[in-house]
């Protein structure tokens, strides 16, 4: 049943990052656009995000959920540790969900905008680049149980260049999802080209951004290289991220936006399997090498069995109607004016 | 203030903060597709507008208690950490399931939100009732998580060890119909007074006298309903209370001396070292009646309890008469409105009665509030009843004052701002939603 619970927290990490990510995307797409073509992109955005807007962040509390209650120990020893990285997080996610309803639901549209939006905007990117922080840190081998003063033990469990590199590209990362999905949802031309340079722009980034997870790895002593090329899949799932990648900047212009997003959600599924299939069933690398595993360190049996009936019971009544949301309003978009 | 104590602040401030969050996206679905059934039903374009201005306030709402939510998810960890590793596994069962409640609310809300026009009539109605009852579900069982710490089940606590896991023993806890109970009927007492008291300042003001007038008597109907219903939840809860935390009733109750036949204690000022209530009024045999349903019977005080399991005795009294006392405030409101409804028409339309719906707006509220006080700090000073000590789950990282700090200044901006923007809805309501004639007044 264990194998269950822990299919289920992948599958929602990666909706998370797929989903959210495009979401938070949006906020930093936002503030990467002219002042000129800023009210069309947020336009655009809104459209695309407003339906399933609510439905996005409830994968990261499915994850919260799966983890205190399959797996306490990691819960609890990434909270203690990880406590900082996590505050700022939750800061970033309480300014962004509420930024975003209030500028779409305040009564009177006046200066209070100007208030929100830049709130939304830089929560948008707070709120990524500490989520890369901490699933950084989880695997950079900083956390130390023994650390005896506050320092070691609650400030440089996280804090290091591998982790800041990690929140920048999940930035990025969040970035690129959002172009490429806008770029499906623009209804004329202008707008479509408008996006296509944007998501060309973004590419490099994201390399750059990659690379310097590298660098940082490297000059930490972090061995990313070995743990990617130690194993076919890795290697696999790497080289076919880079293929897909470099297949998207060529097909960017074309007009396959359907093609676009698969192809950006396969880079990204590849690049999380990739980070996380090496260490498995390892979860959190230690200090010391003594990691918290998610086999040997999974709840009471009765536990995960009522965890994983409750993930699976919860799916049948979830899928089909997120489904069946995500479908209508592909179907025909809603207008800023009808909500 | 020592970290531990900010913890305990961080998490009454994060609790007290979501609650009414949650309590207002719990019911204004309610009142919300109330509204759109009778738009349905009678055609009349005022029920429409009522329903589109009370949707915006649940999608407020809605967002404001599901990034609340978010957090409390990990604050019970950042906070208590070591309460979470050993509780995590065991009550976690209702928390699994209210996070498919509440995935169910967040996608049925927006098929309602965005599905104006674009779905049968009946069905976008039915999405809207699916975003209440999920909502009404996702509290319970909240509640049923929280009604295990007060009353742990399904597990074999020996020599420290927790075994013998048992998820659904821990959810089905001896607490969770009561609490679950007291908390839904007081979410819809506490939501029906503030918003028809909203609605009746309007009507005061002579705004959009026609729409504020629907949407009032909505809001008013369920108000009475479930502050009516709410004592007999409340007599339950006392009863259970008594008989499984006799410490806490002993508290509500500053209840210092065990004793037969005990007299209830209404007011007054605790002194706890000389343990007697002064200035209360006191009913003789009372407090054994409620407690046990026998005059006569005896009810433990806290003379039975040793000194270092006590809660702190005078804020839960003060809160229980905070509770009770608005309660019975409210009720003898809903008695009124109810011959209003009935036997005296003329009442519904006369100023007095709005302008105690006016008064009683933020009551509820102020209840349900001192409630969880009661609940919680009553508890104390245990996290898991008799198992855990809360002064043993905190998490070692020092300097939690700061994140006290932090996370306050937080919610009184979102208190402020959320505010402001239900400020806004209701003053702009002659604009944006009433589609009827008798806007010219604005």
């Amino acid at each position: 049943m264990v194998y269950v619970v822990i299919v289920f927290l992948w599958t929602a990490i990666l909706l998370y990052i797929l989903l959210g990510g495009a979401d938070f995307g949006a906020g930093i797409v936002e503030l990467f656009t002219s002042r000129g073509n800023r009210h069309r992109t947020r336009k655009t955005m809104y459209q695309a995000i407003g339906p399933i807007w609510e439905a996005n962040h409830m994968w990261l509390i499915i994850v919260i959920v799966i983890l205190f209650v399959g797996f306490p120990k990691i819960y609890t020893t990434v909270s203690i540790h990880l406590h900082i990285p996590l505050v700022c997080m939750l800061l970033g996610i309480i300014a962004r969900g509420t930024a975003f309803v209030f500028r779409n639901y305040d009564a009177v549209k006046d200066d209070m905008q100007k208030v929100y939006t830049p709130i939304f905007v830089l929560s948008s990117i707070v709120t990524p680049f500490f989520l890369g922080i901490i699933a950084a840190s989880s695997v950079s081998g900083a956390i130390d149980l023994q650390a005896q003063d506050f320092l070691s033990a609650y400030i440089f469990s996280w804090l290091n260049w591998f982790s800041i590199t990690v929140g920048l590209f999940t930035v990025s990362i969040c970035a690129y999802l959002a172009t490429v999905f806008i770029i499906g949802e623009t209804d004329n031309e202008a707008d479509r080209q408008l996006f296509t340079r944007k998501a060309r722009r973004v590419i490099f980034v994201v390399m750059a951004a990659g690379a310097l997870v590298f660098i940082a790895a490297y000059s930490e002593q972090i061995p990313l290289l070995q743990w990617i090329l130690s194993d076919v899949l890795g290697v696999t799932a790497i080289i076919s991220a880079s293929i897909s990648l470099v297949i998207t900047f060529v097909m960017l212009h074309k007009n396959k936006p359907g093609v676009l997003r698969f192809l950006a959600g396969f880079q990204v599924t590849m690049i999380l399997f990739a980070a996380t299939y090496s260490h498995f069933p390892d979860i959190v690398l230690l200090k010391g090498g003594e990691n918290l595993s998610l086999l040997a360190h999974q709840g009471e049996s009765k536990a995960i069995e009522g965890l994983a009936y409750a993930l699976l019971i919860g799916s049948i009544f979830i899928l089909p109607a997120l489904a069946y949301l995500i479908y209508s309003f592909q179907k025909k978009p809603v207008s800023t004016e009808e909500h | 203030m020592d970290d531990f104590f900010a913890a305990r602040l961080q998490m009454a401030f994060s609790l007290g903060f979501h609650i009414v969050f949650s309590c207002i996206g719990m019911v204004m679905p309610f009142f919300m597709c109330t509204a759109h059934y009778l738009w349905l039903k009678k055609k009349k374009a005022v029920y429409l507008d009522v329903t589109k201005a009370w949707s915006k306030g649940v999608a407020i709402f809605f967002a404001t208690g599901a990034v609340s939510g978010t957090v409390l998810s990990f604050e019970l960890g950042l906070l208590w950490p070591k309460f979470m590793e050993h509780a995590g596994p065991i009550f976690g069962m209702p928390f699994s399931l209210e996070g498919t409640a509440f995935f169910i609310e967040a996608i049925a809300l927006g098929f309602y939100l965005y599905g104006w026009n674009r779905f049968n009539a009946w069905f976008h109605w039915f999405t809207g009732v699916v975003v209440g009852i999920t909502g009404l579900l996702s509290g319970i069982l909240v509640v049923a998580a929280n009604a295990w710490m007060n009353s742990p089940a399904g597990f074999d606590f020996v020599d420290g060890q927790y075994l013998n896991i048992d998820p659904i023993k821990a959810m089905f806890n001896d607490a969770w119909f009561s609490q679950a109970l007291h908390m839904c009927i007081a979410a819809f007492v506490s939501t029906g007074f503030a918003v028809a008291g909203v609605h009746a300042l309007m009507i005061l003001k002579g705004k959009n006298i026609g729409f504020h007038s629907k949407a009032f008597k909505i809001a008013a109907v369920f108000a009475t309903i479930a502050a009516c219903l709410q004592p007999i939840s409340g007599d339950i809860s006392a009863k259970d209370v008594a008989h499984r935390q006799p410490a806490k009733l002993a508290a509500m109750e500053a209840h210092f001396h065990t004793e037969k036949g005990a007299s209830l204690i209404i007011g007054g000022i605790p002194d706890t070292a000389a343990k007697t209530v002064n200035y209360a009024l006191k009913i003789p045999k009372v407090l054994s009646f409620m407690a046990t349903g026998d005059f006569n019977a005896e009810v433990k005080g806290l003379d039975r309890i040793p000194k270092k399991d006590q809660p702190p005795i005078a804020v839960v009294h003060y809160a229980f008469q905070i509770m009770v006392g608005l309660g019975m405030a409210m009720l003898g409101l809903a008695l009124v409105y109810f011959i209003a409804l009935f036997r005296k028409k003329s009442w519904q339309e006369s100023k007095w009665l709005l302008r105690l719906f006016v008064i009683a707006t933020p009551m509820g509220y102020l209840a349900l509030e001192a409630g969880w006080t009661v609940t919680e700090v009553g508890r104390q000073p245990w996290i898991i009843n008799g198992v855990m000590r809360t002064a043993d789950a905190v998490t070692p990282m020092p300097g939690i004052v700061y994140s006290f700090y932090l996370f306050t200044g937080v919610y009184i901006s979102l208190a402020i701002i959320v505010s402001l923007l239900l400020f806004r809805q209701i003053t702009m309501v002659g604009k944006l939603y009433d589609s009827s004639t008798d806007n010219k007044t604005q």
